[in-house]
């Protein structure tokens, strides 16, 4: 198992795994308390529309999906917020038109066709440097955020309108979360894919949810159990050659019905 | 008493109507306004345009230099997330946002501050437990604690008596005029009788705003001013005579 160490790729995937544990621990955390599940989920379906688009006109999936992932962030954000437009159908909306577009330009795309399997399950292999020095500003982008910023974060989320009322920056606090998240979702598609990004999320969140009530302390906790287990998801999925989206998730799920188990067991005693 | 906030010639409401009309309104050092009106009449909306959380559609707000520290506010119904993972005493001290700014961060005596509160309006044994499992009354009582931990120049509240036992409410009265002593409040209730007996002024709304500094109303002001309420009577004395309003040409009597 320790050879995996001695190949690139496998370094590659191993640190950006851990950044991107890290960066989805922590903002991951932020979308659950605030019940931003499914927001996330079509933010994440939509960029699948820029991947497609950026290889039909030929640059950088990761970039094209990037650009679609925070467009549809604040776009959801801007146009719910005048609450004209239920934020669910507007989601629903976004998550299907991506895909669509998508789809639409991966077979418009002449000749060769990219392995979808990849973009949909996750795929370590293609973790390139450049990503991970990406990640690795994020990921300290994102510490610094939620050091600074933890207090109106926590309360704009727990309390928007009396946030307001104490001449808190709402809406650039928003912005720039929305664009976090946008960002961070962009980071999980090589590992995780796209169908499995939302795992990393949710499960760890309500992993930490079991053990603790307090936000800073669920921000801790989600933190660690997305490391431990994105990490060990990679090794398994590079013993057994499957993809890393799918192990990865499996190891959470493992791990949240251990925990489920072992909280119940340890309040009967 | 100097003014703290000014409203001139306010208009405002929502996307398909304007629910206030030229309102003018001051809220001076000390002040106590009971708001009253029916239902539906504008009371909450009037708040959220002094509180900033509404854009007039026109007229002009006039505002202290400074807005640090400048509001406590108890909200009617908070649309808050009962499953947010947020501790009592976190959401006292969250009203602490303003005064204190966007990164200070909390000192131990900040938290004792909440705690004494939260002692104080019986909510002691809650301290570390989650907002979400309060009952309605409980969780009014910690909202106020957040409201008034940071001791703001003007404190609103929007029907604070609404889910709180007749204990707590005799007590809440005897707690806002003990604060009415360094700050100003705003407050909209139904309650027609403790309006009469605590507040100084009587603000009546109902799309349009009649602003009583004076003591006394008579029935012919309050029929000129459509006030759906009965007369009030008010001044220094204790004790403050309701009488029935004139019925109006089409209203049953
Ligand atoms: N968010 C909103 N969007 C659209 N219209 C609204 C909104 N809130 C209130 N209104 C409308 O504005 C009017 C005044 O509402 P407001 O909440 O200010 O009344 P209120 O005097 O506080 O009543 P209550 O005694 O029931 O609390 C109502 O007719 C209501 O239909
Ligand atoms: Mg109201």
């Amino acid at each position: 198992m320790l050879e995996l160490l001695q190949y690139d790729f496998f370094q590659n995937a191993l640190i950006s795994t851990i950044l991107i544990g890290i960066s989805c621990g922590l903002v991951g955390t932020y979308i659950v308390a605030k019940r931003m599940v499914f927001i996330s989920g079509g933010i994440t379906h939509t960029s699948f529309g820029g991947l497609g688009l950026a290889y039909y006109l030929g640059f950088s999936p990761m970039l094209g999906a990037g650009i679609f992932s925070v467009l549809s962030a604040l776009a959801i954000l801007f146009l719910s917020d005048n609450k004209k437009l239920r934020e669910d159908s507007l989601i629903g909306i976004f998550w299907s038109a991506g895909m669509a577009i998508g789809i639409l330009f991966i077979y418009l795309t002449p000749g060769y066709v990219p392995n979808l399997m990849s973009y949909l399950f996750g795929n370590i292999l293609t973790v390139t440097r450049s990503q991970i020095i990406i990640s690795a500003f994020l990921c300290l982008f994102i510490i610094v955020f939620f050091l600074r910023f933890y207090r109106p974060l926590f309360y704009i989320a727990f309390d928007k309108a009396y946030s307001k009322t104490h001449q808190i920056p709402v809406n650039v606090i928003d912005i720039a979360i929305t664009i976090t998240i946008a960002l961070c979702i962009v980071l999980c598609l090589k590992l995780a894919g796209i169908i499995l990004v939302i795992s990393y999320l949710t499960i760890p969140q309500a992993i930490a949810g079991l053990f603790y009530k307090n936000f800073s302390q669920q921000l801790i906790a989600s933190t660690i159990i997305s490391t431990i287990g994105s990490v060990s998801g990679l090794f398994f999925s590079a013993l057994l050659n499957i993809p890393s989206g799918a192990s990865i998730v499996i190891c959470f799920i493992l791990l949240f019905i251990l925990c489920w188990l072992l909280k119940r067991l340890v309040r009967k005693n | 008493m100097s003014t703290i906030i000014e409203l001139k010639n306010i208009s405002a409401g929502y996307d398909n109507q304007t629910v206030l009309h030229h309102v003018n309104m001051s809220i001076k050092e000390n002040e106590f306004i009971g708001v009253i009106g029916p239902n539906g009449g504008g009371k909450t909306t009037l708040l959220k345009v002094i509180l900033g959380l509404l854009k007039p559609s026109s007229g002009e707000i006039i505002y202290p230099d400074s807005k640090q520290n400048l509001f406590g506010y108890l909200p009617q119904n908070n649309p808050f997330d009962r499953n947010f993972p947020i501790s009592v005493t976190e959401v006292v001290l969250s009203g602490l946002m303003s005064s204190k700014g966007l990164y200070r961060s909390y000192t131990l005596s900040d938290r004792h501050k909440a705690w004494e509160l939260l002692d104080k309006y019986g909510m002691g044994d809650y301290k570390k437990s989650s907002i979400g499992d309060l009952s309605g009354g409980q969780m009014q009582r910690v909202f106020l604690c957040r409201a008034i931990i940071s001791s703001p120049r003007i404190l609103i509240l929007d029907e604070p008596t609404t889910y709180v036992d007749s204990n707590f409410e005799k007590e809440l009265y005897n707690i806002l005029q003990e604060l009415n002593k360094t700050l100003s409040i705003v407050m909209v209730s139904h309650d027609l009788g403790s309006i009469c007996s605590y507040v100084k002024t009587i603000a009546c709304v109902n799309r349009e705003l009649h602003y009583h500094h004076s003591n006394i109303i008579t029935p012919e002001q309050l029929d000129d001013y459509h006030c759906p309420i009965e007369l009030i009577a008010h001044g220094k004395i204790s004790h403050r005579v309701l009488q029935n309003h004139p019925p109006r040409i089409n209203e049953k009597p």
